[in-house]
């Protein structure tokens, strides 16, 4: 050891404010309770004002986008993070819920408000008897069936010439408004954000997130693993499919590219780059994400170059994430020691 | 015993590939009373375990619980009827707080029926109740042990987690896997008069155990196991004292004395 130069490393220290907002003292002041809420509200005032603050359609139509892949993202953040579960399923749901949603108000004429919340429920539990074979299992299988699905009904649809084949079912209703639409799909974000950080904390949250943990122990507290797998797979396929529903009323196109992989892969890219396990992270991965391959459109074949080189430079200088780096920031200072 | 017994294990064999793990293993537990399994490493003392809880399927034989063959049922099935079981590595939740790990088996549909731990599960909430059960069975409820990460937690308390888990669903009967293996003679000392205090409860419970001087103090009755075979059953003094038994942990005389001239 060199007596001269003294090593020196970086402590962290939670803020004085952050250890009085623990319990019931954080209602002591307004300081502590903005505290706790400015972050929270930032996120929601910030997702309403962005068709505000948005010029122009095409813009407007990004930030729709941008909630339906948010939608995939929280769904695939709480499976993999809190049951354990890695999906690829993001298409599989997304086309389900699309189609069925496009069947649903071709062919009985239900307005988009029905035809959402009919196919989350009809898709969902489509998806979860799809996908229940495999949830006994553990390791990369459901994975790799959750991958195989979508490009198995894209080949069917696409082979027999069903649902109108390669060219899709068109002729389908609106939101009757841009304004419309992108309120109903950011409220619904929000509304599922709220929903899947309160289901996370609730006591069936714990034996989900238990699940992830130590399903052994599961099985010797009396309760039935796949049961609970069953439950969460649904929960996803839901918000999965009521994006995929959402997306196809406001491209008034069901297609097969609802299959295509990318609802798979940048749902997972924005969970790593917006942070795994805090559900808001990949909401905000997906607000980053989209956009800049919307940008990057002009560089034409390029675009995939640039935006593989921005996924792995988040990866490798900083793989736990922006939201979590962000909470670390905000909750906790660092000062340098010697050791 | 004029009594039925509670657990009756009859003719239990299980065969991993070609090895006989356990071959046809009978025994009777009566309620109430505090059954010790000993045996060598690798006897199936393990074996048994899962065998019975249904964490491993059988090769043939029956386990009569109350009368009801629970063979082949699935193992939350049998932890639902109360035949609760310990692990030996110890598989808490690692990621939650202490009393979180309670919170789940409190959850379970046993613990809703039946009210989980002296009926708590019916009154408060359930982590008020997790935090009961960790009292109860040695977390210092004003300390910061019980919501400390269980990642953080000595082995002592990571074992007596294993038997709140069990203490959760209410159970009838808790078979314990080594639950005394890891810890220091006074972690030993204080979980003694713990396991006789759960069989004042009416628990009754199945000890399986390498740390013979702690579990003849608590047994009623030892059965020994050797290569997957029963080799006796009897009150711990007979055990102790029978030269099989001598003889399948140190092996035959004739042997040592041969290892002795080598």
């Amino acid at each position: 050891m060199n007596q001269n130069t003294p090593q020196r490393r970086r402590e962290r220290i939670d803020r004085g404010i952050k250890v009085r907002c623990q319990g019931i003292y954080s209602l002591m002041s307004w300081r502590e309770m903005t505290y706790i809420t400015a972050p929270r509200a930032a996120l929601i005032a910030g997702l309403l004002a962005l068709p505000l603050v948005m010029p122009g359609m095409y813009w407007q139509r990004v930030i729709s986008i941008v909630c339906i892949y948010a939608l995939l993202a929280v769904g695939f953040d709480f499976l993999a993070h809190f049951v354990g579960l890695v999906s690829l399923g993001g298409a599989f749901f997304v086309g389900v819920g699309g189609y069925l949603a496009a069947i649903l108000n071709t062919a009985w004429a239900l307005p988009p408000i029905a035809t959402i919340p009919a196919a989350t429920v009809i898709g969902a539990t489509l998806c979860t008897l799809l996908l229940l074979p495999c949830l006994p299992l553990r390791g990369v299988y459901f994975a790799i069936v959750t991958l195989m699905y979508p490009l198995f009904l894209a080949r069917v649809i696409e082979a027999l010439d069903i649902l109108g084949g390669t060219d899709g079912i068109m002729g389908i209703d609106g939101f009757g408004g841009r304004w419309t639409e992108q309120y109903a799909v950011i409220g619904m974000l929000l509304i599922v954000l709220f929903a899947v950080r309160r289901l996370v904390n609730t006591d069936i949250g714990l034996v989900l997130r238990g699940v992830k943990d130590n399903d052994q122990a599961i099985r010797a507290s009396g309760m039935n693993v796949t049961r609970y797998k069953a439950l969460a797979v649904f929960i996803t396929a839901a918000m999965g499919c009521m994006s995929g529903a959402f997306l196809v009323h406001i491209y008034m196109w069901s297609g097969i590219s609802q299959f295509a992989l990318d609802f798979s892969i940048l749902p997972i890219a924005a969970t790593v780059i917006g942070g795994g396990g805090t559900l808001a992270g990949p909401v905000i991965g997906c607000l980053i994400l989209v956009p800049v391959s919307e940008l990057l459109r002009d560089f034409g074949t390029l675009r995939i170059v640039f935006y593989a080189l921005i996924l792995v430079a988040f990866i490798v200088f900083r793989s736990e994430g922006i939201m979590v780096y962000a909470q670390r920031k905000y909750h906790q200072f660092e000062r340098w020691t010697q050791v | 015993m004029t009594q039925a017994p509670l657990l009756q294990v009859k003719e239990l064999s299980k065969t991993f590939g070609g090895i006989r793990a356990l071959e046809k293993v009978s025994f009777d537990v009566h309620e109430g009373e505090i059954l010790g399994i000993i045996g060598p490493n690798g006897s199936g003392k393990t074996t048994i375990v899962n065998g019975i809880t249904g964490f491993i399927r059988l090769t043939s034989g029956q386990v009569l619980f109350r009368g009801r063959d629970i063979a082949g049922k699935p193992a939350h099935k049998i932890a639902d009827m109360g035949v609760t079981r310990t692990f030996q590595i110890m598989r808490p939740y690692y990621s939650l707080p202490a009393y979180k790990n309670l919170v789940i088996p409190l959850f379970s549909p046993r613990a809703r029926r039946t009210g989980g731990w002296r009926g708590g599960g019916r009154l408060g909430d359930r982590h008020t109740v997790g935090i009961d059960i960790l009292e109860e069975i040695g977390f210092e409820r004003d300390s910061h042990v019980p919501y400390k990460a269980t990642a953080t937690l000595p082995t002592g308390y990571l074992k007596r987690l294993e038997l709140a888990r069990c203490l959760a669903l209410k159970p009838e009967i808790i078979i314990c896997d080594e639950v005394f293996s890891g810890l220091s003679m006074s972690e030993i000392a204080s979980m003694v008069p713990l396991i006789e205090r759960l069989q004042m409860d009416g628990i009754t419970l199945i000890m399986i155990e390498h740390r013979l001087r702690e579990l003849f103090k608590v047994a009623s009755r030892v059965m020994v196991l050797n290569f997957g075979r029963k080799l006796m059953e009897g009150p711990p003094a007979e055990v102790m004292a029978d030269a099989r038994v001598k003889e399948a942990y140190f092996g035959s005389r004739e042997v040592r004395e041969v290892m002795d001239h080598a």
